[in-house]
Order: C-alpha cells, then structure tokens, then sequence
C-alpha cells in the first residue's frame, strides 16, 4: 500500500481515558479476542491485565523535558527505552499498544514519536484512542483539563457505557465531544464491545474519513452503523455547543498548494501557535507531486511523508484540521488558503 | 569505496557467520568469541566451532557487557546472568519480570539497574539497593574504590554502595543515558537524550559539553591510554581529547572515519591509537587517529553494527550486526 521505501514501521496505538472509563476493559478485550495480531503492550499498572501476555511492559510515565529551547517539548523517557528494548524482539509483535494513565496529558506519549529519532525510525504513531465515560465524561470536562485534553487528541473515540444512561443523555455527551473534537472517528459501546478494527490500525483510512467530514455535518451526531440505540435519526434536537475554550478550524482548498508557500507557513504557524495547537493533520496536494502530502502534529511537532499517487478519479484537493485552545483561526484560514499555488 | 588514505583492506581476514539474531554485544571471553543475541542465546566460540547457550530463554538480551574474563547479561525476563569462558550461566539475580537497562562491573562485582532500582552487588555477595529519582539508564564502576555512577534525568548520581547517607548528585538538565569513566577515574562521561555528551570533572565537578552530534550517542569507547574518548552518534568517529587537565574543554574534537553513514558503534584497539569503527550501513573501518588513514574491514550491507570488541591482545576484532550478521578479523601478524 505504501510507496515508501523504508521498511515497514510497527504501528504505535494510544490508549487514553479518564479514571474508570473503562481502557483496561478494551484493553483486555483486545488481547482476548482472537485477531491473529500479537501486541506488545506497555501498561502502568501490573496486574490489571487478565491475560497472560509475554509482552506486557510497565511503564514509569516519566515526562521529561527536551533541553532543545521548545517549551512544549515533553517525551515519555520511559517510552523511548521500551521501544529500544522492543525493537530487540522484533518480528515476535505486529503492533505496539501503550496505555496512560487516567490523569495523563497525551502530549508527551505523542511527541515522543516525532521527537525521538530512534523511536520515529522504529515505529510510528498510528492513533490515539480515548476512552469516554457515556455518564460522567460531560462532568469532568467541566472539572478536569486532562478530560478535554484527551477528547481533544483523539483520533478514535469510544463513547463507553452507553447503557449507563438515557437516550437523551448520550446525545449530550457526543455533543460536548463534537464541540471539542469533530473529527475523530465516534463509537458508541457497553463494555468498550466495539470492533477492534475501529480501534486499531488506522492510519490513512482515519484520515481520509475525518478530513472528508464537514464539522457542522458531524455536530449533528455519530454515523456509525451501530445504532442500536433508540434515535434512529440523527438530525433532529441536538444541541450544537461550543466549548468556551477548545476549539477546532478545518480548511479546505481545491486545487494545489505550493510546497514553497506551505512548509514555511505550517512551520510558523506550529511555531507560533504550538502551545495552544493540540493536534494538526491534513492531507495536501503539493503543485507537481504525483504523491498525497500527509502530516500530522502535536503542538509544535509535525511530521509529514509523501504518501501515496492521486488516483486519476480523485480531485486533488488539500484539506488540513487543527483542534486546540484559543486558536486564530481566521490567521489560520486566510494563511493556508494563501498557500494555494 | 577507493580511498586515497586507505592502506590496503583487511575484508579478506574476516570470517563472516550468521549469528541467528540481533547481536546485542560482542566480547571475548577467556579469548573466546561471545556474541550477546536478542533472542536470549550467547554463541560460544570460532565460527567453525560455535555452541548457543540459551542464557535468557524465551527472553530478549537487552544488554551486555564484558571484562574479558566473563560476559554479563541482562533481559526482557528480569534475570542478570554471568557466563564463563566455559559456557556455564550463573544466574545473578532475577528482579523478576523488570526489564534490566543496564550492568556494571568490575572484578566480582557486579551492579544492575531495573527501572528506577539500582542495585550493588560486592565480591561477597552482599546486594544493596539504591532508588534513582527515575529510571537508570546507565551504570558504570568508578575505576578505583566500590563505587558506581547511575545516569538518570538531570544528571548521575555517585553511590558508595558501602556507606550509608545520601549519595553526591551531580546536576545537569536533561536525560542522561550511558555512562563511561575515564579510566584514570578523573572524569564521567554521559551520552543524553539531546546528542550531546555530558561530562564532569570529578575534583570539582566542573561541567563539560559536548555537542554537535546529529544523533544520540549509544557507543563510547576510551584509547589504551586513557587520553582519548571515541563516540558514535555522527557521520565519523567523534574522538574527544582528555589529555590535558580540563579534558576537551575549549577544545575540538578529532573525527576520523568520515563517510555519509552514521557510525552506531566504536572500539578503541586495547594497545594502539586506532579505533574501530562500524556504521549503520554496515561497514566497520579501522581508523589510526594519527593521520585519518582508514583499512576496511567489512563490505556495506546488512544493516547497522551493533556490537564491536577487540581481544585483550588486539589481534582480533569480533563483531555484530542488528540483522544477526557477523564476524571476526584476525589482523594479519
């Protein structure tokens, strides 16, 4: 599938959530359910896992600054030794799964996968899979910046124990989510039963799917195919919030973009803006390039890889999405729409 | 590859075998080849003539280091093994599951590092624990007295394992990963997180910086005579004075064995100013520090060297590819 001709990177899921969302509980299902897929699993607890696994890792969550003059600049220390370590068994696992713990800031788990240059040479950053209380994930938004913060980072969010409240309340919850994030892919679940292929290797498919959802269509509600709940509907009586200080912009330009304006324009602005950026991604149709430009970021990192040719059906269009805190956003809009070649 | 400088080859010299899997360390034991593998196994002697020790089973070698007299090994499985010239693993210790990220020795003692747990062990047996304030990454014995540097975030702690009270700290913000002394005891060198090297002056714990690498430093390795330090982490061996009394500082360090490819492992020769030099394409040159001349040792391919040594009497160099690739050059007498 890929053009690239490094060899194959191993894929690196993150698993976050609040305390007692329930990442354990899909964490064990993953590990239970028979895939094929061997996973390492690097976790912070010992002994919460019921499944006996020769690569379960523990974990130290130690964030630690890089002495490189970039404030935003956290990695997980102990994360970058584990991988080291995990490389040595190489061809014995086909996928990486690292849990953090319920108060953690995704930031530093994401950076270290653009920071470190071993770890980014041994395996990439698949997705950020944030575990959501369907009862009390409204409340600790209200009450916990490490909440928002995680819904902010997903890429995957599973609304978990649905079964827990009312219609009405889940259309709550998935509002206030769509509020901060519009983009990461929804999924409604009792006991986190969601199919592990909607949770684990995502890559381009994640990508083209969000950035082919308009916002206001996705306020609206999830459009998954699980609806087993009530509504049947999506469009009627749900709210369209605002969250007083998260914010995403999504930008779309047809045609191409000229790589000498755009690498200097997303370079500044993660710069510039990279405290309040949480998250960056888009694909981009460079002027000359067969290849789709793609990237992702995490406050001022951003790693980017041409990827694979337009098909000859497909329009060349260049779609980037950015979810942070008091973002400008029409310096933003107006900068890349500049970009246009 | 023609180089001007380049006295000869040495490629027809080394007998080159398959290892079966990522070679972790190379040494010779008793003068026998020891390859550390990533699948658990040490393979025992010439390449015609090899037994594999399964010293981790079912487990990874994470890291490995050697005296010349014994190979230490430590694994994913939480063991610190011993292995003899004979091939005989003596089980050290077993911190149960943890992964062990570093070993340390001299003579009979031995220490390792479990995470955050840093422990001693002496001639005698006796263990004792240390806490680091996170994980060790690096432990190296000080060369005279039983005392061992622990490399952590912000800075390397100095533990008399023997006395009681709080062991001296010395600072430095950021990361810090292996550890080396010199071997007159003056200085500890760290590698860190950020390519650089980190260094202090013991007498007084003066501060040294060493930057400039475009990648992080894994491979530190010091001359016979204790005045220079050779390092990976830049496309040549960076070789750092330590002569004079305030070591390389204000001073620039010699590169020898510049090519486009990463150096990811270096090895002083045990009695001469050459050091051997392998890159992450796979080549391994031999460079004399003197005059940059370079003498291949081995083709490039097979990915990048992991594992470098020389006998005790440096007549022969063994060593190891991340790809199971191996070898070992007998210099011609």
């Amino acid at each position: 599938m890929t053009t690239s001709h490094e060899p194959e990177k191993i894929p690196v899921t993150v698993l976050t959530g609040y305390l007692g969302a329930g990442k354990t509980t899909l964490l064990n299902r993953i590990l239970s359910e028979p895939h094929g897929k061997r996973y390492a699993v690097v976790v912070n607890e010992f002994g919460e896992i019921g499944i006996d696994n020769e690569l379960i890792v523990g974990a130290d969550e130690e964030v630690f600054e890089m002495n490189n003059g970039c404030i935003c600049c956290t990695v997980r220390g102990d994360l970058i030794r584990i991988i080291e370590g995990l490389m040595k068994r190489k061809g014995r696992f086909d996928a990486i799964i690292v849990e953090t713990t319920g108060l953690a800031d995704p930031a530093p788990v994401a950076q270290t996968f653009f920071v470190d240059e071993d770890v980014r040479e041994a395996a990439r950053l698949d997705a950020v899979v944030t575990v959501a209380d369907a009862k009390w994930l409204a409340q600790r938004l209200r009450d916990a910046p490490e909440a928002k913060n995680q819904i902010a980072f997903a890429d995957v969010i599973i609304i978990n124990k649905t079964d827990l409240v009312s219609a009405a309340e889940l259309r709550e919850v998935e509002a206030r989510i769509r509020a901060i994030n519009p983009y990461a892919a929804l999924h409604r679940a009792k006991k986190c039963d969601v199919p592990i292929a909607d949770v684990l290797e995502r890559r381009a498919f994640d990508l083209d799917r969000i950035l082919d959802i308009e916002p206001d269509f996705l306020v609206a509600g999830d459009h998954d195919h699980d609806h087993e709940h009530d509504d049947g509907h999506h469009h009627h009586g749900l709210k369209h919030y605002h969250d007083e200080d998260m914010q995403s912009v999504a930008i779309r330009l047809e045609g191409d973009v000229d790589p000498a304006k755009f690498m200097p324009w997303i370079n500044r602005v993660t710069q510039e803006q990279g405290l309040n950026i949480l998250r960056c991604k888009g694909i981009v149709a460079m002027k000359g390039d067969p290849k789709r430009f793609v990237f992702q970021g995490v406050h001022m990192m951003l790693d980017g890889d041409s990827q694979r040719e337009w098909k000859p059906d497909e329009k060349r269009e260049s779609k980037v999405v950015f979810i942070g805190r008091d973002l400008a956003e029409e310096d933003i809009r107006n900068g890349f729409l500049a970009c246009a070649a | 590859m023609t180089d001007a400088r380049a006295t000869g080859s040495l490629t027809q010299h080394a007998r080159l075998f398959e290892a079966g899997a990522h070679v972790v360390a190379a040494a010779f034991v008793g003068g026998a080849p020891m390859l550390a593998l990533a699948d658990g196994a040490v393979l025992i002697g010439e390449p015609e003539d090899q037994k594999r020790v399964d010293v981790h089973p079912g487990a990874a070698i994470l890291t490995a280091i050697s005296d010349g007299k014994m190979l230490l090994t430590g694994g994913d499985d939480g063991r610190v093994v011993a292995i003899q010239a004979d091939g005989a693993p003596q089980e050290i210790a077993d911190e149960k599951g943890r992964w062990i990220d570093a070993l340390a020795m001299r003579g009979k003692a031995y220490a390792w590092s479990a995470g955050k747990q840093v422990r001693a062990r002496d001639e005698t047996g006796t263990v004792k624990t240390w806490s680091a304030p996170s994980t060790a990454r690096g432990l190296a014995f000080q060369p005279k007295g039983y005392r061992l540097a622990a490399t952590h975030y912000n800075g390397a702690t100095l533990w008399f394992p023997k006395v009681e009270g709080v062991p001296q700290t010395l600072e430095w913000k950021g990361a810090h990963l292996d550890a080396a002394f010199s071997p007159d005891g003056r200085f500890l060198v760290t590698s860190m997180q950020e390519n650089a090297l980190h260094g202090w002056r013991l007498a007084d714990s003066r501060n040294m910086r060493m930057t400039g690498y475009p990648a992080k430093t894994r491979s530190l390795s010091w001359s016979h005579d204790g005045q220079w330090l050779a390092t990976s982490g830049a496309d040549a061996a960076v070789v750092w004075p330590f002569k004079d009394k305030d070591g390389p500082m204000g001073k620039a360090p010699r590169e020898c064995g510049v090519r486009e490819a990463r150096v990811t492992r270096v090895a002083f020769h045990p009695k001469a100013l050459v050091v051997a030099t392998g890159y992450a394409d796979g080549v391994i040159l031999l460079c004399r520090l003197a005059d940059a001349a370079e003498i291949p040792v081995r083709d490039p391919g097979g990915g990048p060297v992991s594992a470098l040594s020389w006998d005790a009497t440096g007549a022969r160099l063994l060593f190891g590819l991340e790809t199971g690739a191996a070898g070992v050059l007998n210099l011609p007498a």
